[in-house]
């Protein structure tokens, strides 16, 4: 329990969202082959929105959803932040959107050049 | 081995402000007072449950409408770059070739016709994951979820369909109209906030109804709806986008 004191929940997710921000930079870039870069970047991703999530935290609050169990007059004191949850479900859906654009830049890639590694790309350097 | 440590460097760089982000972090207690304002106001003005979801469909929906536009714009791309393309390749494929090619189509389309558990589990499985990506979105207001987590039920249901029955087929022109029209009454309902109601995206041209029904919360089920709609079948267009690459790349450049 003194441990769970000294590392509270958020700080936990707030770590491992960074960790995972370091880990995709690091794949994106460090790997040659462009699917890596992209799981890369999805990796990235998914640490900023954990980020954001544990930011919005607060110390025993519960789902921003108004019901029995979180009556409405005292909900302000049993809620967490329901600010960054929405703007970590927009960014969601962007990080899919932008996957979505760099997988099909990947397969157009792989039907022109027959590769998918990048340094084999050398038609564009100047 | 210059480019690895310059990597390195910049890796260490961020990793010392996020260490020094990390260890200056201490859990709040209490709302901020954004968060403090919707949390308490946010079920009387909205009459929506689910704040977050009060937050994106109305206090910040002209950020989902820009999301939508985000998601509609690559969906397009994906759209734009994974084309047929129709041209002929320049060296035109002799009689020869050709014979072999269409026999190796012959034994793609036939070789992997689905089990009949396959088909059955299909039939059996895909309405109700619909149904629940409908259940979905039409109570966002109510409990978690909403437009996009209903939408990408759907789309998973396609992918499902996709994945067991890969002959079937998905009528391009169904999705672009469905997609379409949805996208355009979204825009609509907004607009019909900004002669009936406060403004923008403002829900409260519809009677709010009774706090916590499926039918109240004034526009929202209406634009959620319009959005899981939307979304859905964007991703499905997205997901049959890349299957038919998939089955042009076997097929040979047909």
């Amino acid at each position: 329990m003194n441990i769970l004191n000294d590392f509270p929940i958020s700080l936990i997710v707030l770590c491992s969202g960074f960790a995972l921000m370091l880990l995709g930079l690091w794949g994106m870039l460090t790997q040659r082959n462009i699917i890596r870069i992209i799981i890369g970047f999805s990796l990235m991703d998914t640490g900023i929105h954990m980020v954001m999530v544990s930011i919005g935290y607060v110390t025993g609050g519960t789902a921003p959803i108004i019901n029995d169990a979180v009556p409405m007059n005292d909900a302000v004191n049993m809620v967490v932040d329901p600010v960054p949850s929405a703007l970590v479900l927009t960014a969601i859906v962007i990080g899919l959107g932008v996957t979505a654009v760099m997988l099909s830049f990947a397969v157009r890639i792989h039907k022109t050049h027959k590769t998918l590694m990048i340094d084999k790309l050398t038609e564009s350097k100047w | 081995m210059i480019k690895r440590m310059f990597i390195f460097i910049i890796l260490a760089l961020l990793a010392i402000i996020f260490f020094n982000l990390a260890s200056n972090y201490s859990e709040s207690s209490s709302l901020s007072k954004l968060g403090h304002y919707y949390v308490e106001k946010g079920p009387q003005e909205i009459g929506a449950p689910n704040l977050v979801t009060a937050i994106v469909v109305t206090y910040r929906g002209l950020d989902t409408l820009g999301e939508v536009t985000v998601l509609f714009i690559s969906a397009a791309g994906v759209g734009l770059l994974l084309r047929r393309t129709r041209r002929r390749p320049p060296d035109e494929p002799t009689q020869h070739q050709q014979s072999q090619k269409q026999r190796s189509k012959k034994i793609i389309s036939t070789h992997k016709a689905a089990s009949e558990i396959v088909e059955t589990a299909t039939e059996l499985l895909l309405p109700m994951i619909i149904l629940f990506g409908i259940y979905v979105f039409m109570n966002g207001h109510l409990s978690p979820g909403g437009g996009f987590q209903g939408g990408a039920i759907i789309a998973s249901g396609t992918m499902f369909l996709l994945l067991a029955l890969p002959e079937s087929h998905l009528s391009r022109l169904m999705i672009a109209i469905t997609e379409s029209l949805s996208g355009f009454s979204y825009v609509v309902v907004g607009v019909l906030g900004v002669m009936l109601a406060g403004g923008f995206l403002d829900n409260r041209f519809m009677s709010l109804g009774t706090y916590g029904e499926l039918f109240s919360a004034g526009a929202i089920p209406l634009i959620y709806t319009f959005v899981g709609l939307k979304v859905g079948f964007e991703l499905s267009a997205v997901l049959d986008r890349f299957r038919q690459e998939d089955n042009s790349e076997d097929s040979g450049s047909v």
